[in-house]
């Protein structure tokens, strides 16, 4: 292993994060903030309770899940799209590192900033709301297995991308849409019974509802199935990753 | 420029010698004697347009000589760095880097290379300290700060390692660019078109580096499409036209065995026309009627001179000078590149 070469590309990111904050930290805590305002507030005075939990403290893990998704994506997808774009990508492609390496690194350093920023909005919200969190352990590792598997997502859609409008098309016309729809600011239980069952096909369904059941216990779908979808969907961002090195898919002629 | 600190496994040159006279000093006459330091077997890349961008190159390149490759746009040249340095795949073939293959071996074959490219691929945000830092790391070596500041120093860069690479001119981010290939302290050195859009100065500069460079043990592999610079830089010269090699000579053999030489007699006055009597020696009349240019093979057993001035002198011509000129490495190349 190359550990030096994973640290630089990891720090590198990471500076960038630094260079960057209020676009990336302040703005999407920001939002959140607004969300809380216009959900929690303006709607949660009408619906006072979802579950036996409060809907302003209800909808705390959907909006991390929010942020944490689409923050990963876009991190990740500007990292390795930027050196594309600009053409230092030469540089990594001719350092003697394996494509484990580089993904480390690069998905590495995204995952740790939506983490960050994860935890920021989780903090806060408990400004807002009160939080009580039942299964820490479950909570972080449902944060961090989201944070990993779709900065991963967001490395492929950074490496297919071939101009900034494709690298925007899949947060803003999937990503965003399946979140909203995944139960972020609803319980899916409260759907009628046929919208109940097209929306068990959206993945992020399961995202949300295993890592709410970390906080309150309460799910749409069980959490051994919450796992099992989050870690599949790994292992097929992972299996997409291995291709693309394998063939040098847009990154090498 | 000062001198640029030599690679710890390699002996350091005489003191006191320029660098361009270091070029013939023992350890390098032993150095050329080893195995290639990079050898590419039938190598061919075809792209998936279906356009063949390499075809059957075999290439051998000597540890510590500077390398031309001279070919016009788009005739490969780019194509076989990126191959060698692992930006692109290769279709058919074989290559080693200091006897490792670049593709089971692409570790130890990597480390041994610094690649500046021909665009200037820059992280503009970034300060010139962190870019050329980061190239180390990537490189797999430890922190050396007295390393980059020893480089950042000889490539006069020193004042502007805080500056954003944003703020630097083109001449300055193109040596920023060598400062990163050389951060990992690389055996050999590949130069994409150097000096492309680069003035005369900073090319003179540029070039100066290069040979300090070769003389701390550095083998040097350089693209270009000015035939000025493979002359002044190369020891050998490689053309390559439309993916083939067509040829590989050491520069002086190139220039000696396809030499030509022009004399030109300058006269006293003027004359019209050229005498019937010198008809036999094909002889140009310069324009202005004051010169005869006589062209002529140093090869040749015979060059002819000594009767052409008796017979200049016979037909009452007189002459005021008399210059030589030797057919440069462009000529050379440009007959070369129409022959294929």
């Amino acid at each position: 292993m190359n550990y030096r070469a994973i640290r630089a590309i990891y720090l590198f990111e990471m500076a960038r994060t630094w260079r960057t904050l209020l676009q990336s930290i302040v703005s999407p805590v920001v939002s959140t903030s607004l969300y809380f305002v216009v959900f929690g507030a303006a709607i949660g005075s009408r619906i006072t309770e979802v579950e036996g939990v409060s809907y302003g403290t209800f909808i705390v893990p959907g909006l991390v899940m929010l942020s944490v998704l689409t923050q990963s994506i876009a991190n990740a997808s500007f990292g390795i799209y930027f050196p594309k774009f600009v053409g230092t990508i030469y540089e990594i492609l001719s350092a003697p590192i394996s494509y484990l390496e580089i993904v480390i690194g690069y998905v590495g350093a995204a995952a740790t900033k939506s983490i960050i920023l994860g935890l920021i909005i989780l903090a806060t919200a408990a400004l807002f709301v009160p939080l009580h969190i039942h299964h820490p352990w479950w909570m972080l590792t449902f944060l961090v297995l989201t944070a990993v598997t779709f900065s991963l997502f967001g490395f492929i859609i950074g490496i297919w991308a071939d101009g900034f409008e494709k690298l925007q098309m899949i947060p803003m016309l999937v990503v965003t849409p399946l979140t909203f729809l995944g139960g972020s600011f609803y319980s899916v239980n409260m759907l009628p019974s046929g919208w109940r069952t097209i929306t068990l096909l959206n993945p992020v369904v399961y995202l949300i509802s295993g890592f709410r059941w970390s906080f309150y216990e309460i799910a749409d779908v069980s959490v051994g199935l919450s796992l099992g979808m989050t870690l599949g969907f790994l292992a097929i961002c992972m299996a997409l990753v291995w291709w693309i090195f394998r063939t040098g898919y847009r990154l090498k002629n | 420029m000062r001198s640029y600190l030599p690679v710890p496994t390699r002996p350091t040159p005489r003191p006191g010698r320029s660098a361009a006279s270091t070029r013939h000093i023992p350890f390098q006459t032993a150095m050329l004697a080893m195995p290639p330091i990079i050898s590419v077997s039938n190598l061919s890349k075809t792209y998936g347009s279906g356009f063949k961008a390499l075809n059957n190159v075999n290439l051998d390149i000597k540890r510590g000589e500077i390398f031309a490759l001279l070919g016009p746009n788009g005739a490969g040249k780019t194509t076989l760095i990126s191959i060698i340095c692992g930006i692109a795949n290769l279709s058919e073939g074989s290559v080693t880097v200091g006897g490792h293959d670049i593709v089971r071996d692409y570790r130890a074959a990597r480390s041994l290379i610094g690649l500046v490219p021909q665009e200037l691929h820059t992280d503009s945000f970034e300060t010139v300290w962190a870019t050329v830092s980061f190239s180390r790391g990537l490189f797999g070596k430890p922190k050396n700060p007295a390393h980059i500041e020893k480089i950042l120093k000889d490539l006069s860069l020193w004042d502007k390692k805080d500056s954003k690479i944003i703020t630097l001119s083109g001449g300055m981010k193109r040596r920023v660019m060598i400062a990163k290939a050389l951060s990992h302290e690389p055996q050999i050195l590949f130069l994409d078109e150097p000096t492309a859009g680069v003035d005369v100065e900073l090319r003179k500069g540029m070039w100066e580096v290069v040979r300090t460079l070769q003389a701390s043990g550095v083998t040097i592999i350089l693209t270009t499409h000015y035939i000025e610079e493979a002359e002044e830089m190369a020891d050998r010269i490689g053309v390559i036209n439309k993916g083939e090699i067509i040829l590989v000579e050491d520069k002086a053999g190139l220039m000696q065995k396809l030499g030509k030489k022009e004399l030109k007699v300058h006269l006293q006055g003027r004359i019209d026309a050229i005498p019937a009597s010198l008809a036999t020696y094909n002889l140009e009349l310069s324009d202005d009627g004051h010169a005869v240019i006589y062209d002529y093979d140093t090869k040749g057993d015979r060059t002819g001179i000594t009767s052409l001035l008796n017979d200049l002198r016979n037909a009452g011509i007189r002459i005021s000078d008399l210059d030589t000129r030797q057919s440069s490495l462009e000529d050379i190349f440009v007959s070369l590149v129409r022959q294929v």
